[in-house]
């Protein structure tokens, strides 16, 4: 007796312990999810958005601090030509590179292997008074004369704010995220725009207006469009709504923000759709009653009854439904083109966050500049879904008592 | 007669109410239409391409003729991998919140969490994956790493389910058990999870065919591009509908040639759907009858 | 002329034959109480008068309904006029969601009014006569959720007193109630009955006794007996209503 309840009390210890074991995993599951995403992605800031082994140098009579990634740019591109437009003197900038040593020095000068390299660079950066020097590490001599300045590292509000996604650029990465923000945004938005009023209408109809047996078929059916993958989705746009797309807009590519927001609100629907009429159905009979006694018609008290009734409910519907859009991949990665410029039509490729992931991660090498930048768009788009869930948990949820 | 003007607005309000209907039925019917617009197109276009051959050979000729055998192969291992971590790990988890931790922040923190987990896109989830399973633990792309990475993306659904299925059983039963002297588990085991099975059950079917459309979390973690031949361990690489779908249509060798390959695989996953959507209402309702009697 | 008139009035709900055959008529400016056991049809009946039953799909009516002589399932006459004619209060108290004020000016606003003068007006006006407006006066645009019970229950008689109907149609509008808001509810029907028609339905025979002018005796779906409230309950013609009344069944 004793020993039978000693082992029943061991065996209720060992289970609960196991329940709670597998519990733990899944919240260390959730932490680790939220600690790597985070981990690398910080990792893009405070770096310098250049190769490790580059450097930038100047003569060291010239007075300029710092530079930043964006005006490496525009110097490169030919925008910026003044070294006055970066705070210094009103010369023009000259631009060296050790790619194009051959046209400065001749290969005697250089030597068979390029070992005099190092010591020519000293020279020429010691002569030019308006040169800008990019090289390698490597070819910095002991008494070099040069001075060093320091590329600007990558700042959150930089990342964020710069209208310019280059990650592959040379020989600095273009990183700012604000075109696939917008591009994000955009697309979320008018697909919203577009699924809202056709779902709310759907959903009214539904739990309102159609016969039970009408909504007996029609509910499943919705239901189960919702777990169509979002692959199939966009497929179906690639090959039906992008040729659409280009044929009516006469546009020169089909693939745009249009395209990405229409898949987007085909895909949202079925949920706007049944969660909404879910809500809808929990408006209490009384209240229809009362509305109808008094001389409202059906469709005045659907309005001013049912659906300010379930209004928590259809926001909740409407926030899922942006959550879900802004994080969705494949669908949007297919149709919108992919360019990453600021959104300025719909009617033009745009880019969004998600697809950027989807798209470059398999190209950025492990560890590197790029992958680190990809972990931070992860990151924004985490706290972008972590804000709207934040939402739902306590300005929807409650309401819902 | 009432002081209100005798007729009111009474005409105006039976024509708003008449076209109201009117355009509300409408809506739903375009709305409709575009649903099952979809679904039918891919059937319409993808049965030519459903032969025997085509569900039981590999690709041929740069992947625009031939089967998708492999692919069929790869997101079954896949559905399976990440249903054998997450299924029992989900369940525990739900019953642990549900039967054993006490209200508190400790429940209400693992809630929110879960909750998080469940709105976190697709995409992040391979992100993750591939940093921690293929990188950081070696995994390389691999079954392994792939169905890890899709069963965490599941797992917030299963414990969701569980828990509701959970909370949906009565507590007089709990209740009853407890005061005939049933410890903790034999309650929960005998008299809570049997009624709570079915709804836990047409949970994991449902989460079989969410799983075995996602894309984004294998894209870095396990698929294939081309890969004829069938996976010999965990830490094989496996090709996998959703992804070659996703290949053939947008990067393959020849994208106009492909397309009936592309139909038929799209076809193929809106199957894998409908299949686990109708065993789903099966169970449900073979349950809820044998409950009645 | 009677205010509201049955002529041989059967109701099925599907195959439920719920009101037999009943034939009856109620004069303006009285109270008429309907009494019977549960399941007799009394909601039923009461339905009948502003259309209710309609919201019913299995609900089959047969036989004349007349409001002042006229046909109230006739197509010509709107349903909404004679909503607005024949107003009603319910078991429970159900205000709508909003604001006090807007809880009696829903009706008003429905009906296409809005000039917010006479609104105000009548807003004030219904919740006096419903004598609540002492109570409220100060928090019109307070959540009409915050009330009492009985306060809940008086405003939904002041939302269907607003419309300036002439029948008013309770059905066991006090049994949601504590004993002091039933009172209070049971004075209001005594203030009301010089303007208006009323018709109750109610299980609680002192009220039927005391607030009533005649007494309907419905039993499984028919009317036993329907004579002045006194000869109901001194003298019944029946010794069905006797036993019903005196407590031996139902
Ligand atoms: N919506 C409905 N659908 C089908 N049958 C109904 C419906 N409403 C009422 N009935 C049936 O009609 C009969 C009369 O019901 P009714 O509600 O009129 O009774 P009642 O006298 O008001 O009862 P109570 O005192 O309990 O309110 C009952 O048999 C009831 O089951
Ligand atoms: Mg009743």
């Amino acid at each position: 007796m004793q020993v039978n309840r000693f082992l029943k009390n061991l065996k209720e210890k060992i289970i609960e312990g196991i329940l709670t074991l597998s519990g733990t995993i899944t919240s260390i599951a959730v932490i680790l999810i939220i600690i790597f995403l985070f981990k690398e992605g910080i990792g893009v800031f405070n770096q310098a958005p250049m190769e490790k082994e580059l450097i930038l140098a100047v003569n060291k009579d010239n007075h300029v601090k710092e530079l930043t990634p964006r005006q490496i740019k525009d110097i490169f591109d030919g925008k910026i030509a003044m070294w006055s437009e970066l705070g210094g003197s009103k010369d023009s900038i000259k631009l060296f590179r050790t790619e194009d040593v051959s046209t400065y020095f001749t290969e005697e000068e250089l030597g068979a292997n390029f070992e005099h390299l190092p010591q020519k660079i000293n020279e020429y950066i010691a002569r030019e008074k308006n040169v800008l020097a990019f090289f390698n590490k490597k070819y910095i001599t002991k008494g070099f004369s040069g001075r060093i300045i320091p590329l600007k590292k990558i700042g959150v509000m930089d990342f964020l704010l710069d209208n310019e996604w280059f990650p592959t650029a040379q020989p600095v990465a273009q990183l700012g995220v604000l075109p696939l923000i917008l591009g994000t945004l955009w697309v979320t938005l008018l697909a919203i725009l577009l699924a809202l009023p056709l779902g709310l209408a759907t959903a009214i109809y539904m739990a309102e207006i159609a016969s039970p047996k009408i909504r007996s078929i029609l509910k499943p059916t919705i239901e189960l469009l919702a777990g169509i993958p979002s692959v199939v989705y966009g497929f179906f746009g690639l090959v039906v709504l992008v040729p659409f797309i280009q044929r009516v807009f006469n546009v020169p590519v089909g693939e745009t923000g249009l395209a990405g927001s229409i898949v987007l609100a085909i895909m949202a629907l079925p949920t706007i759709i049944t969660i909404s009429e879910d809500s809808l159905r929990t408006a209490p009979r009384q209240l229809k009653e009362a509305s109808l006694a008094l001389g409202a018609s059906h469709w005045q008290t659907i309005w001013r009854v049912i659906v300010p009734y379930s209004s928590s409910g259809i926001t909740a519907a409407i926030i899922l439904g942006v959550g879900r859009a802004i994080g969705e991949t494949m669908a949007v990665l297919m149709v919108t083109g992919n360019a990453a410029v600021i959104p300025h039509s719909y009617l033009a490729p745009l880019r969004t966050i998600p697809a950027t992931i989807a798209a470059e991660l398999g190209e950025a090498s492990y560890g590197g500049l790029h992958f680190k930048a990809l972990f931070a768009l992860g990151c924004i788009l985490f706290i972008m879904t972590f804000i709207i869930n934040l939402i739902f948990e306590f300005i929807v949820k409650p309401k819902k008592h | 007669m009432s002081a209100l003007t005798p007729k009111g607005n009474s005409t105006r309000k039976r024509i708003l109410q008449i076209v109201g209907f009117g355009a509300f039925r409408a809506i739903t019917g375009f709305v409709v239409a575009v649903l099952f617009g979809i679904l039918f197109f891919i059937f319409h276009e993808g049965l030519p391409a459903m032969t025997w051959k085509f569900i039981t050979s590999n690709p041929e000729n740069g992947m625009t003729e031939g089967g998708i055998f492999p692919a069929i192969v790869g997101t079954g291992c896949l559905v399976l991998g990440s249903m054998l971590f997450a299924f029992p790990i989900g369940v525990m988890s739900g019953i642990w919140l549900n039967e054993y931790l006490k209200d508190g922040y400790l429940k209400r923190f693992i809630n929110m969490m879960t909750n998080n987990l469940a709105g976190v896109p697709s995409v992040v989830f391979g992100l993750f994956g591939m940093a921690l399973f293929v990188n950081q633990l070696k995994f390389g792309d691999s079954i392994l790493a792939g169905s890890l990475t899709l069963g965490l993306l599941a797992l917030p659904v299963i414990i969701r389910t569980t828990e509701e299925a959970l909370k949906s059983v009565d507590d007089s039963y709990r209740i009853a058990s407890l005061a005939l002297g049933a410890s903790q588990w034999q309650t929960v085991s005998k008299v809570v999870l049997p009624v709570a099975f079915p709804n836990i059950f047409t949970g994991l079917i449902l989460s079989i065919g969410r799983v075995s459309g996602e894309t984004a979390p294998i894209l870095f973690t396990v698929a294939a591009y081309f890969l004829p031949k069938l996976p010999h361990s965990i830490f094989d690489q496996v090709m996998a509908l959703p992804y070659h779908l996703y290949v053939i249509s947008t990067s393959g060798t020849d994208i106009e040639k492909s397309r009936v390959i592309a139909y038929g695989t799209a076809l193929v996953l809106i199957c894998i759907v409908l299949a686990s959507n109708i065993l789903a209402g099966f169970i449900r309702r073979y349950y809820t009858k044998k409950n009645k009697t | 002329m009677a205010k509201l008139e049955t002529k041989g009035v059967d109701l099925y709900y599907g195959d439920n034959h719920a009101l037999k055959n009943i034939s009856m008529q109620i004069d303006a400016n009285t109270v008429t109480a309907l009494i019977g056991p549960s399941g007799c049809g009394k909601s039923t009946y009461l339905r009948l008068f502003n259309r209710m039953n309609d919201l019913i799909p299995s609900a089959r009516i047969e036989g004349e309904i007349l409001l002042e002589d006229k046909d109230i399932y006739e197509k010509k006459f709107p349903i909404d006029i004679l909503r607005r004619e024949v107003g009603m209060v319910f078991q429970k108290p159900n205000p709508f969601p909003k604001t006090i004020y807007e809880n009696v000016a829903y009706g008003l606003r429905v009906n296409g009014i809005k000039d917010k003068k006479f609104i105000d007006e009548r807003v004030e006006t219904s919740l006096k006569q419903a004598t609540l407006w002492e109570e409220v006066k100060d928090k019109l645009r307070k959540s009409a959720m915050e009330l009492s019970g009985g306060q809940q229950q008086r405003l939904c008689i002041a939302r269907a007193l607003a419309i300036q109907p002439s029948v008013v149609l309770m059905d066991e509008p006090t049994s949601a109630l504590d004993p002091l808001s039933t009172h209070k509810i049971e004075e209001l029907i005594f203030l009301l009955k010089d303007n208006y028609t009323i018709v109750i339905v109610t299980h609680n025979m002192q009220q039927a006794a005391r607030v009533s002018n005649k007494t309907a005796f419905f039993y499984l779906g028919e009317l036993i007996e329907y004579d002045d409230t006194n000869t109901i309950f001194t003298k019944p013609a029946k010794t069905m209503t006797q036993n019903y009344i005196t407590g031996r069944f139902g």
